[in-house]
């Protein structure tokens, strides 16, 4: 008899359940038809990006920037008359998801997407987009062959490359006084990538050297044995390529063990999260991220909006998204159509002005005068190092 | 010699706390032959538990000590609870299916637990307080051997052993190890099987609620997603130990631990994993059933 009971309620339950699943499959269905009919007043601005997962941090605040950059624009009048409308697909940062979530775009007709978030992401939507004619923008995925390698001509950035971060983090280093460095990272697209630029870049320089260069395993119990490897290769710093979850816990590690020496690290970790997480340890560590515009007009009003919509601080690359987003609608405008062609070479030949200051794309995708500065933990605070 | 050491040390630890994980795994194979995939998912919630508990009582300001205690007893508490109800809900009303059916259920219960453990707290990274204090006489060792990673050690090797006697000495020992040689049997003699199968979930959770507690302090951060790769890493180690033997996934616990240091250490931190499962492929075709693992006589 319990047993009976049991089945009927899960098939209640089921039941329930498919239910739902149908009047939802109703209403998306209702929704294409009409953006069907409206296509014509309506343009569609796709962002893709980590929205849940361990990474949201730094997606969710580029949805927010493509809301209130499309509020902008829809209120002077939009796009060539046509009203913006933001339409986000969450790929958590993975490359899977992203592939679907770039179907996704492909099959809603969307011809502009802010994103993807993370390089590896990134990476693996951009072929389904090349093939359909989309153009991106990702506001923060910063592997170089994503531009260099020349595959992909309709991707952009408004943030700069590794390269050029891991450039200005062994530079930095060097001003510090290290001479024995190691180089740790995640093994991942982004952090293994950034770090391989850091140990390229010592070893060009003179009196300065790579003491370690390893990847971690992301996810793993603990870390020590990496700490006591660190320790005993005698290195007096440590340069990190990867996320904030793997970073608080190897600082933690090192601290704890009283391995007191410098640990710098990537715009991976220039998040709030780091120091919620890290606590203490985090104190003196340094990270690269995007240069700080703060006293620029548009940058300053994109925050206010920001604090009037949602009540609180835009997150990480936030300025970045926005100004990714003003590019792509003031291109559609310049274009004077979605057509393809005509949007990358708009996005190539005039200026748009965004929070990131006056912006064009060089032939390669990236955007010319956006770089990094370093920061520094102080006080529980991301303070940039003059 | 320092450096050995260190290894040795870290090695230990990380052994330690995959013990205290794969001794669930071990004893619900050895009374049910069933891997309950949803177990490292109770580690996590026993972390979890523990950080709510930990939270209140710095709030409500208790002394140091008693924090790590009440919020351990808490997390042991509810850990054993939800061990208890995944038997009822996924498993029991499973065990006279085909042996693929209860398998599924465990990886689906292992799955609902994550999503509903990010759902309701968070899928972001969260600050776990250090519960375990600096111990005074330990200061000069801080290098090789800190304070928490002593008390791991020491509380899974003083667990190792309270569990050996209780197997060993206790009725519900004996219950249970006469329901692993033979359920029918040990239900024809009298004993109740499905008491014995529930205390051997609750038993399970609990040391892997005390694991959770303890690793969370010490590395300072949890997320919902720790239980997925512990939970792997100890079955691996109950597997390599010989599944269904509690002595066995001891030392496949240290045995694997200490692999991955040794080979983080000397080799590369690159080839951790590599290194471990290739012990556990070699182990395998030289010993199908695990380091201590006994043969299983086929009936004729």
């Amino acid at each position: 008899m319990r047993k009976l009971s049991l089945i009927a309620l899960s098939l209640v339950m089921a039941f329930m359940l498919a239910a739902c699943g149908g009047e939802e499959r109703k209403k998306d269905n209702e929704a294409d038809v009409e953006t069907g009919e409206a296509t014509a007043e309506k343009i569609v601005l796709g962002v893709a990006g980590a929205h849940s997962g361990d990474l949201a941090s730094y997606g969710l605040p580029t949805v927010n920037a493509a809301k209130l950059a499309a509020a902008k624009i829809n209120a002077a009048g939009g796009v060539n008359g046509a009203m913006v409308e933001v339409v986000a697909q969450d790929d958590q940062c993975k490359p899977e998801l992203a592939t679907n979530a770039a179907t996704k775009m492909v099959s809603d007709d969307v011809k502009i997407v802010l994103g993807h978030i993370c390089s590896g992401a990134t990476k693996s939507a951009l072929p389904i987009y090349l093939e359909s004619e989309i153009v991106v923008i990702s506001p923060s995925a910063t592997n170089p062959p994503l531009t260099q390698s020349g595959e992909y001509p309709n991707f952009f950035r408004t943030i700069a490359p590794d390269d050029a971060q891991a450039a200005l983090e062994v530079a930095f280093a060097k001003g510090l006084g290290l001479k024995n460095i190691a180089v740790i990272h995640d093994k991942g697209d982004y952090g293994k990538g950034f770090a391989s630029f850091c140990k390229q870049f010592i070893e060009q320089e003179d009196g300065i050297n790579v003491a370690l260069f390893e990847g971690v395993t992301p996810g793993a119990v603990d870390y020590s044995a990496v700490v006591q490897k660190i320790k005993s290769s005698g290195a007096d710093g440590v340069i990190f390529g990867g996320y904030h979850p793997e970073a608080s816990k190897i600082v933690t590690g090192m601290r704890k063990k009283g391995l007191e020496i410098p640990f710098l690290s990537d715009d991976g970790v220039k998040d709030d999260t780091f120091i919620k997480v890290a606590g203490k340890y985090a104190e003196g560590v340094y990270a690269t991220g995007p240069m700080d515009f703060s006293s620029n007009a548009l940058f300053q009003e994109a925050v206010e909006a920001h604090k009037k919509e949602f009540g609180s601080d835009p997150g990480p690359f936030f300025p970045e998204a926005y100004s990714a987003a003003l590019a792509l609608m003031k291109a559609v405008e310049n274009a004077g159509s979605t057509d393809y062609a005509k949007i990358v070479d708009a996005l190539r030949t005039k200026y748009v002005d965004t929070p990131v200051g006056k912006i064009k794309f060089d032939a390669k995708g990236d955007a010319e005068g956006v770089g990094f500065a370093i920061y520094q933990v102080k006080d529980g605070k991301y303070v940039e190092v003059k | 010699m320092d450096y050995f050491l260190e290894l040795l040390f870290g090695g230990l630890t990380r052994g330690s706390i995959y013990a205290l994980i794969a001794l669930g795994y071990t004893m619900v194979y050895g009374i049910i032959e069933l891997i309950n995939f949803a177990h490292g998912e109770i580690y996590m919630i026993g972390a979890f538990t523990g950080l709510i508990v930990a939270g209140l009582l710095t709030m409500l300001g208790f002394p140091g000590y008693s924090i790590l205690i009440i919020a351990m007893i808490c997390a042991v508490i509810w850990a054993a609870a939800y061990g208890y109800t995944i038997e009822k809900v996924a498993y029991k009303p499973l065990r006279g299916a085909p042996r693929l059916s209860p398998l599924i259920s465990a990886i689906g219960m292992s799955i609902f637990l994550q999503n509903y453990v990010m759902l309701s707290q968070t899928s972001d990274f969260l600050p776990f307080p250090e519960l375990i204090p600096e111990f005074e006489f330990m200061k000069g060792m801080g290098s090789m051997l800190s304070s928490s990673e002593m008390v791991i050690v020491v509380t899974t090797i003083m667990v190792c052993i309270g569990l050996t006697l209780f197997i060993k000495y206790t009725k519900l020992g004996k219950a249970m190890r006469a329901t692993a040689q033979n359920r029918k049997m040990a239900m024809l003699v009298g004993i109740n099987v499905d008491m014995v199968i529930s205390a051997t979930f609750v038993i399970g959770s609990s040391l892997a609620a005390v694991g959770g507690v303890l690793i969370a302090s010490h590395i300072g951060q949890i997320n919902y997603f720790i239980g997925f790769i512990a939970g792997i890493k100890a079955f691996t180690a109950a597997v390599l130990g010989g599944i269904g033997s509690i002595p066995g996934a001891m030392l496949g616990a240290l045995v694997l631990g200490l692999t991955e240091a040794f080979a983080t250490g000397y080799v590369s931190s690159d080839y951790e994993d590599v290194f471990a499962f290739c012990l556990l492929v070699l182990i395998l075709i030289f010993r199908p059933s695990g380091i201590m693992g006994k043969e299983k006589v086929q009936k004729v």
